[in-house]
């Protein structure tokens, strides 16, 4: 049995489809219509809730995409839809809440139907700023949600004008207590008994020994941390499993430590909750991470279920390989750490035993004088598939010569790989926009890329040939000369 | 019935004209707006999916569905044998097939249909019927078509002069061409019917279409039943920009067809990767042309030919070609003429209505050549742009129409002033100077945009007034509410005769028995068409209850003025609920039915002439955009635009069609890149893969004026269609591209540049304009 909050209700489920998810439970079997189906594939924010999670004594709202996220993960959780809201501005008296009133008066709504989404996720920029962040912080919150009608600049001014209203809080408390209370005497939950009788069963371990042994018993379950991934195998390939394990309740995969001497990040971590830490150390990074999926994404999406994917077109992993990251893997035999770039072996093909999962990721301290260059290109820049993501990183010495480089792609290969030819150019090489560019040309002995929806083999290779002459003007362009203007402006780089 | 005066008093105290909310506006942010899909939720009703081809061209072989049956969820599955009517949905000509019978058309092409008792088990089941096919080689080419001259319609031509001789004797001659892509509509509600079984045997329908009357007509026609046995009900889509203007009718045929067969309530949804697949998109064009002019870039001849993609069938191509022919000239005068408009055959899904139905295909191409002739010439674009403006005397159009509101070169004029052009445009070279990455453009692009539908008889429309014993009102007509705030703007109108609050007026769900034989709310027509007729049955109330008036209390008629819920007569004055029930009293009728019909136009295709609009909506953008010359990357960073709605009824919902016009058009011009297979299959199917505009994508200066004119022709209350005009003010963001591409050479040498401007598309013509310096021996690293 699993329990959770919707809105200011407490439920207790036995029996449902393990796969199900947030939306198809709202929809078809709570009649809560409000919460929007435009896509369930995570890309258009009509099915956007929040969730609350208990969190080192804290609550912490955030926007998510129901059509992503199944029901067993809600476990201890609190779950807010467009009529939670509803309810709660009528139970203090009200009709509107200043967001969704903003909206009205601005005329962010037009044929209506990707609104409820909008307005939650304005009600998470709305319940974590006490004040207008600004645009840019908007953007942030919104780049998940589509709208087709309104070109978005009355959503815009929605977001502003909300704050300018007199504040009105979620009067929660009182369910927040109680499942306070329910977590803290929630003993080792590890089979919640979620199964419609047909479709097989869900297990939501707390503990990693308990994840291990699942994963023995049950070969071929699915490990299911975010969701972002495995659940399009449930919307869009109509696939139903017949064990699933949720792993982002598993305490030793949540664990991040940031310090001289390196950093950690937990399996089932999601970005949002490690990549402002991650940041502070690695500035560099942060367009990669701002700009993976949206918000919604974010705040379930993790490194294990990037890496665990295997796919050859996410961004952490040229991060992480440029970084020399290494990866943890752990069985009941014990744990093992392989360097990331060794993990993979061919497309959607790892080192990954089936009685292993992935626990988390090393990264040794950053080197001194360090250089990082981290780009991702796409056809749009909010919420998009990387074309080619590049992440360079080196050294030089005093006589500016370049004396080691790491430099690994995406979207270039059957995997994450590095581009072992262009690094060679750059070793001991002056660091000159010659030598830049004479790496970047090496490009072609590296990769022989696919052409696919996203672009053709030769833009990608013209790209990735540019990029570094990109980071030669960004990391390297004289003191003499004024830098050149190196990117396009846009609200999200 | 033309008696269209405004009356001022009664406006100045009116709804009309003021940004009322929309309508369902409160319901949409509340989550309580309720839409197709919403209803039928928890009980128990049947789930319709279509099984579909997995070819592009060629015969079905066989057929096995004894997996599917298998499951025990799955009630039936039903083919073309099961059809009682007419297996084709077609809405001008025939050739839309409901279900296939042998042979296949395009990839997705439906063949059958599961009927279950739940949509997860009718969708999974169709993935386990299979079919066998015998594949034949598929079309996909538009060169191909061309060539073969493999048309779904004959070719349609306008002329005007003799273009050979004036080509002959211009001063200058160029040739151009351009490939523009399509356009997925991506309403963020997906195609959605659901068919109830009635006691008389008939069908009631709830769909999320635009054209409620046209799919009454196809039901009755597919399940072989007189019209008056169908009703169809539509409160509102979640967005439509023509994507259901034919493309809504199968799924509510089909839906139909199992509710008919089971007798159950039938459901059919698609998922949005089957309607990216299966429904019709923007026609992808592939437009060429010559043109001459003279040394001053005065254009003295074109001859253009436009060639449409269709797909498969006829669909609306006929008219949608027809209007990128009529707007081949876009906003200039042409002199000497001849548009070739080609109705390619091909076999992907049937491409269909998108705002500004072809239009803006014709018009890119005008403002391609207008580029064109500036770089050619080395005059300054918008120069060029002025200089070729239809004007007094060069008025005539390449369809003989006459142009009579000259108000473009005041447009551009006041728009370069207000948004800085000039001065934005030397700052931008100064930039480009020295900047060796990032290259800026600006360009300022004018909208001309003919208001009519092309096919005369579809530019009429109905609605019905009733007007209750306490004063409230109650409106339907035959327009459809799809976001666009038709409902609201309706409700105002009314509001406005009666001189009461907007309140008192509720327009909801649009049936075909309440106001019947109805026309799409397409082609901007909704509020020009079903406002006034909306306006003419309030009149006739009006007339009703003034004249009431004048008998009773025996005063003049032109005494009489309803404003602020009362009525004043002489030197007195009533609350119009009073009256109202003073009427009733008297047993004067409190409910009428109003019509309208659009005067004046018509067109000849033998001559290819005549007046196809009834006026023309006017519009310019200025944009701003940064191009990335090592990856292809753009943005847009400023766009001003200046619009022309005439009196506008609403200027908030005006303010916002045009915003998300312009935006949507933006996305049609840069990111929305339709990506087929080799064998047909659609690649970009799925939000995953084909991006729309983000909200980060909106310029982030972004000023809208709306031009201070009146209609002057007899529209409702002057006021101008909104819904598609300002989708082509975003080709101001293709030309900035070309202008910041155009910065490569030293504005001596344009690169071609296809349509969506994408990353990949920009770099190449990145890699161009690098080349053609090279070749100059100016290599400028
Ligand atoms: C709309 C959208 C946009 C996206 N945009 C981007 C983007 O811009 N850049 C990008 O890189 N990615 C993107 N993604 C892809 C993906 O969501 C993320 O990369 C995310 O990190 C996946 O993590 P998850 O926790 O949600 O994975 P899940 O879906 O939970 O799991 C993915 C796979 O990994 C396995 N797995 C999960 N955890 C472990 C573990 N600890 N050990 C072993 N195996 C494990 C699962 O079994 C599953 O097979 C996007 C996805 C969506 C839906
Ligand atoms: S439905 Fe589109 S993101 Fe969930
Ligand atoms: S209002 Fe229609 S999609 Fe946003």
């Amino acid at each position: 049995m699993i329990s959770f909050a919707l809105n200011n209700e407490w439920v207790n489920i036995k029996n449902l489809a393990p796969n199900l998810s947030i939306l198809d439970w709202l929809r078809t079997k709570n009649g809560k219509c409000g919460t929007k189906e435009g896509c369930a594939s995570g890309d258009c924010g009509a099915c956007t809730v929040l969730i609350g999670k208990y969190q080192n004594g804290q609550w912490k709202y955030q926007h998510i995409n129901a059509c992503l996220m199944l029901v067993a993960s809600l476990d201890g959780k609190h779950l807010i839809t467009i009529e939670g809201v509803s309810e709660q501005v009528k139970t203090q008296g009200g009709e509107l809440h200043p967001v969704q009133q903003a909206m009205i008066e601005c005329h962010g709504s037009q044929c209506g139907f990707c609104t409820p989404g909008f307005i939650m996720s304005l009600m998470a920029l709305y319940l974590n700023h006490k004040s207008y962040p600004g645009k840019n912080k908007v953007i942030q919150y919104l780049g998940g949600n589509l709208c087709r009608c309104t070109g978005y600049q009355p959503i815009l001014m929605a977001a502003e004008q909300s704050f300018t209203y007199p504040r009105q809080e979620l009067n929660i408390e009182s369910i927040q207590q109680k499942l306070a209370l329910y977590i803290k005497q929630k003993t080792e939950n590890a089979e919640i008994e979620l199964s419609d009788g047909e479709t097989g069963r869900f297990f939501m371990p707390n503990h990693l020994t308990t994840l291990l042994q699942l994963k023995v018993q049950y070969p071929k379950a699915k490990l299911f941390a975010g969701g972002t991934d495995l659940s399009l195998e449930f919307t869009q390939a109509l696939k139903q499993p017949e064990t699933i394990i949720g792993i982002a309740d598993v305490d030793e995969l949540r664990h991040t430590q940031f310090d001289s001497s390196g950093i950690f990040i937990g399996a089932g971590v999601p970005y949002a909750d490690f990549m402002e830490a991650f940041c502070q150390y690695y500035p560099e990074a942060h367009e990669l991470f701002e700009r993976l999926g949206s918000a919604q994404i974010r705040h379930s999406g993790t490194l294990g279920g990037s890496i665990g994917n295997a796919s050859p077109i996410g961004d952490p992993a040229p991060l992480l390989i440029a970084l020399n990251c290494e990866i943890e893997l752990t069985s009941l035999r014990g744990k093992r750490r392989l360097l990331l770039e060794s993990f993979f072996i061919d497309y959607k093909k790892t080192k990954l035993q089936t009685d292993e999962v992935i626990t988390g990721f090393y990264l040794p301290p950053r080197a001194n004088n360090l250089k990082l260059a981290c780009y991702k290109v796409s056809k749009r820049i909010e919420d998009d598939i990387s074309t080619v993501c590049m992440v360079l990183a080196y050294q030089t010495n005093q006589q500016q010569t370049i004396i080691n480089a790491r430099c690994a792609f995406g979207g270039m290969a059957a995997i994450p790989k590095r581009a072992f030819h262009a690094e060679q150019r750059l070793i001991q090489q002056p660091a000159s926009l010659t030598t830049f560019q004479q790496a970047g040309e090496q490009i072609t002995n590296d990769f022989t890329p696919l052409s696919d929806v996203r672009a053709s083999d030769s833009y990608r290779l013209s790209v990735a040939n540019n990029l570094f002459t990109r980071a030669w003007y960004e990391l390297e362009g004289r003191i003499d000369v004024s830098k050149p203007q190196t990117r396009i402006k846009h609200a999200a780089l | 019935m033309r008696h269209f005066k405004i009356n001022h008093e009664e406006i100045k105290n009116g709804t009309v004209g003021r940004s009322v909310k929309h309508e369902s506006a409160s319901a949409q942010v509340t989550g309580k707006a309720i839409y197709i899909d919403d209803r039928h939720q928890t009980s128990q009703i049947l789930h319709g999916y279509p099984v579909m081809a997995s070819v592009s061209s060629g015969t079905i072989e066989s057929i096995d569905t004894s997996e599917a049956l298998k499951i025990p969820a799955v009630s039936c599955i039903l083919s073309a044998d099961d059809i009682p009517g007419q297996n084709d949905v077609g809405p001008v000509f025939k050739g839309d097939i409901l279900l296939a019978e042998n042979e296949i058309f395009y990839h997705g092409q439906p063949v059958l249909l599961v009927v279950a008792s739940s949509y997860e088990a009718a969708r999974k089941a169709a993935r386990k019927v299979v079919i066998k096919y015998r594949q034949t080689p598929p079309l996909l080419d538009i060169k191909m078509s061309i060539a073969n001259q493999d048309w779904v319609r004959p070719p349609h031509s306008l002329k005007k002069g003799d273009v050979d001789t004036a080509l002959a004797n211009a001063a200058n001659r160029l040739e151009g061409e351009i490939a523009i892509g399509g356009q997925e509509h991506f309403y963020l509600e997906g195609q959605v019917s659901i068919a109830e079984p009635t006691e008389e045997g008939g069908i009631f329908v709830h769909c999320s279409t635009q054209n409620p009357t046209e799919i009454q007509h196809l039901v009755a026609k597919v399940l072989k039943r007189p019209f008056n046995f169908v009703t169809v009900e539509m409160r509102r889509m979640g967005g439509g920009f023509g994507g259901k203007e034919t493309q809504a009718a199968p799924w509510a045929c089909l839906a139909a067809l199992a509710a008919d067969k089971t007798q159950q309530i039938v459901k059919i949804r698609l998922a949005r990767s089957d309607d990216f697949r299966i429904t019709g998109k923007r026609h992808p064009f592939y437009n060429k042309y010559e043109i001459g002019f003279t040394d001053t870039g005065i254009i003295q001849a074109a001859d253009i030919q436009i060639n449409g993609n269709c797909g498969y069938s006829a669909d609306l191509s006929d008219a949608i070609v027809d209007r990128a022919l009529f707007h081949a000239n876009n906003a200039y005068y042409y002199p000497a003429a001849r548009i070739l408009g080609n109705r390619c055959r091909s076999n992907t899904v049937s491409h269909t209505a998108f705002r500004g139905f072809g239009g803006p295909q014709g018009m890119l191409t005008a403002e391609q050549i207008m580029d064109d002739i500036a770089y050619y010439c080395d005059i300054e674009p918008l120069q060029v742009r002025l200089k070729n403006l239809l004007r007094p005397g060069m008025d005539e159009t390449p369809y003989g129409q006459k142009t009579s509101q000259f108000v473009m070169a005041d447009m551009l004029q006041k728009l370069a002033d207000d948004a800085n052009y000039y001065q934005r445009k030397s700052e931008i070279a100064k930039f480009n100077q020295s900047s060796p990455i990032i290259k800026k453009g600006i360009a300022i692009t004018p909208v001309q945009f003919g208001i009519s539908f092309t096919v005369q008889h579809l530019n009429q429309a109905g609605a019905l007034v009733n007007v209750y014993t306490d004063g409230s009102v109650h409106v339907n007509h035959g327009g459809t509410e799809m976001g666009q705030g038709l409902n609201t703007k309706i409700a105002q109108i009314v509001a406005q005769v009666f001189g009461i609050d907007y309140e008192q007026v509720l327009v909801n769900a649009t049936r075909t028995d309440k106001v019947p034989n109805t026309s799409p709310t397409a082609a901007s027509s909704g509020t020009d068409l079903n406002g006034m007729a909306a306006l003419n049955a309030a009149n006739t109330i009006k007339r009703r209850l003034f004249d009431y008036l004048e008998k009773t209390y025996h005063v003049d008629h032109t005494s009489i003025m309803a404003s602020k819920n009362e009525v004043h007569f002489g030197e007195q004055k009533i609350p119009f609920s009073k009256l109202v029930e003073q009427a009733y009293l008297n047993r004067i009728s409190l409910s009428a039915t109003g019509y309208y019909a659009t005067p004046e136009i018509y067109y000849d295709r033998a001559t290819a002439s005549g007046h196809p609009f009834f006026y023309y909506a006017h519009g310019c953008a200025v944009s701003e955009v940064e191009i990335d010359c090592l990856t292809g990357e753009s943005t847009v960073t400023r766009t001003d635009i200046l619009h022309d709605v005439g009196h506008s009824i609403n200027p908030a919902i005006d303010k916002g069609q045009i915003e998300g016009a312009f935006i949507q058009g933006m996305g049609w011009l840069t990111t929305e890149d339709l990506i087929w297979h080799q064998d047909g299959q659609l690649a970009s199917a799925s939000p995953a893969n084909y991006k729309i505009p983000a909200i980060g994508d909106t310029p982030a200066i972004f000023n809208l004026s709306l031009y201070d004119s009146e209609n002057p022709e007899t529209t409702v209350f002057r006021s101008k269609a909104v819904g598609e005009p300002p989708f082509m003010l975003a080709i101001s963001v293709w030309c900035a591209i070309r202008h910041a591409l155009a910065s490569l050479t030293q504005q001596r040498f344009v690169p071609a540049l296809n349509a969506p401007a994408t990353p990949e598309a920009i770099l190449t013509a990145v890699i161009e304009a690098n080349n053609w310096n090279k070749k100059q021996g100016c290599n400028r690293d």
